[in-house]
């Protein structure tokens, strides 16, 4: 057909990509790995030289979301990428942080923002956050022929719901299994030691400015116990990625800003 | 048996033109102009969300006009070959002129000259804003036939385009506000409906204009819809 009238009305890209453009969808697919037998990766020092090893975390305060990550990615015991992005802006009220082997991650957080925009395009309607947060779990699912082999990618979901006027948090396994978090969590290799901070440091219902210190000492900590993680990088002037969340959409925090709460924060830990 | 026939190709063209001019003649018009800070596309459309107005790309949107189905269709292909392109290569290598040339005249062109199928009753206007400063603005219009060329600061699709066209030519300037730019739109629409015989003159108000706009100081994503309250002020000022 001249026009492909059977398809318009399909406003799943990654359906689209497969079938247009499969070579680009192999990151995702198995079957394209089933004659090559990976070996194991679930280690740090591994023969694959991929790139994983991070901390990324969400928590919801009173207006919104904070979304952040360290920007370290690591190669065996080798700093593989010092500026490495783990957040990304979905669209205007969600972002996605990933955790897992750096290649896939990013790819899948691409073409995850292109998924929610084509679909937003298409429609004329942005799709609703449980929407979007159900489409990621396919996503997921999609690359666990992988995650078994050791390229895994696991991803947590924030956004805010302008309808409902509130701020949510999903978190995912490598089936695919989507779980909503009603305050915080954390993952990734220093995602443990984060979530210990926030456990203790974390209160409902609190302002920006307070849980954005939770954050970056939280961040601080998971750097300071885990070799994958970097904390701030004061020389090079690398700060972690730090995203907020709200009715109005979403913002960065300014390196700036970020820079003035790990001051803040070094200046209490001497006082201690 | 039956007597085959010849009919000319000539004869067959000029018969699927004549057949899409009469359909068009009745087509609502769409004006896009250039402002200051980018582009402006004005439509006369009394639907709430059946637009005619929309976003194909980070720095690219369709004006259209005629048979709805169609130009969703159209609409339709080029959000999705500008994804697929933007995703293999940069979002950057996307652009109006290979929508136009490659994707939107090849398509629109193979159904008019196709013996068996009806022509498209579509006229389209797409539009890209700058990527700097020192080049300038593309609009591009395309025909029913697959014909297209390049417009400058302004362009109007749509049956009754050729009175606006002698309004704008007479009132266009470069550099207009936004609300300048699009009560000079609404001018056009009006002298045109007051020439319309009384039961089918449009009447021209913040409900029954789509406005949208390509905005240079916009993030990644230039396009904006205009909301009613917006547009209610502008046509106040």
């Amino acid at each position: 057909m001249l026009l492909d009238v059977a398809d318009y009305g399909n406003s799943d890209f990654l359906e689209i990509l497969k079938r247009r453009r499969p070579e680009l969808y192999a990151a995702f697919n198995a079957e394209s790995l089933s004659e090559v037998t990976l070996p194991n990766t679930q280690h740090y020092a591994s023969p694959l030289d991929v790139l994983k090893g991070t901390t990324v975390l969400a928590a919801v305060y009173k207006e919104g979301v904070i979304i952040a990550g360290d920007r370290q990615a690591v190669e065996g015991f080798q700093v593989g990428e010092r500026r490495i992005q783990k957040v990304y802006e979905v669209d205007d009220h969600s972002a996605i942080a990933i955790a897992g082997v750096a290649g896939p991650c990013i790819e899948m957080a691409k073409l995850f923002q292109v998924e929610v925009e084509f679909y937003e395009k298409i429609e004329g309607t942005t799709l609703s956050l449980e929407g979007k947060a159900n489409h990621l779990s396919n996503m997921v699912k999609s690359n666990l022929g992988m995650a078994l082999q050791g390229l895994y990618v696991i991803p947590i979901f924030a956004g805010y719901d302008p309808k409902e006027k509130q701020a949510k948090i999903f978190k995912y396994d490598v089936t695919g299994g989507r779980y909503e978090e009603a305050d915080y969590h954390a993952i990734g290799s220093g995602g443990k030691d984060a979530q210990t901070t926030l456990k203790k440091r974390y209160r409902k219902d609190t302002s920006r400015d307070e849980i954005l210190e939770v954050v970056v000492e939280a961040l601080w900590d998971a750097a300071d116990e885990d070799l994958g993680t970097a904390g701030p990088d004061l020389i090079r002037g690398i700060f972690p990625t730090i995203k907020s969340i709200d009715q109005t959409g979403v913002s960065d925090i300014a390196d700036s800003e970020v820079e003035r709460l790990y001051t803040e924060l070094i200046e209490s830990l001497r006082e201690m | 048996m039956s007597t085959p026939y010849y009919v000319s190709p000539e004869q067959i063209m000029q018969d699927k033109a004549d057949f899409v001019r009469t359909g068009i003649e009745r087509a609502k018009e769409v004006i896009v102009l250039e402002y200051q800070n980018g582009i402006v596309m004005v439509a006369e459309n009394p639907l709430a969300t059946l637009f005619k107005i929309s976003e194909i790309y980070d720095r690219i949107a369709l004006a259209a006009t005629g048979r709805i189905a169609e130009y969703e269709a159209l609409r339709y292909l080029g959000i999705r070959e500008a994804e697929i392109k933007g995703y293999t290569f940069n979002r950057t290598d996307v652009t109006a002129k290979w929508l136009t040339n490659n994707i939107f005249s090849q398509r629109i062109a193979a159904i008019f000259w196709q013996s068996d199928t009806k022509p498209l009753e579509v006229e389209l206007l797409l539009c890209e804003l700058r990527a700097d400063p020192e080049s300038s603005h593309r609009i591009y219009q395309l025909s029913f036939d697959g014909t297209f060329w390049e417009e400058q600061k302004y362009a109007i699709i749509g049956g009754r385009s050729d009175e606006i066209s002698e309004i704008l030519e007479r009132e266009y300037e470069d550099g207009l506000e936004l609300k300048e730019a699009v009560k000079l739109a609404v001018k056009g629409f009006e002298t045109i409906e007051a020439k319309a015989d009384e039961e089918e003159r449009f009447h021209i108000s913040a409900d029954t204009l789509e406005v949208a706009i390509l905005d240079e100081n916009r993030n990644r994503r230039k396009f904006r819809r205009l909301p009613p309250d917006e547009l209610k002020e502008i046509l106040a000022s």
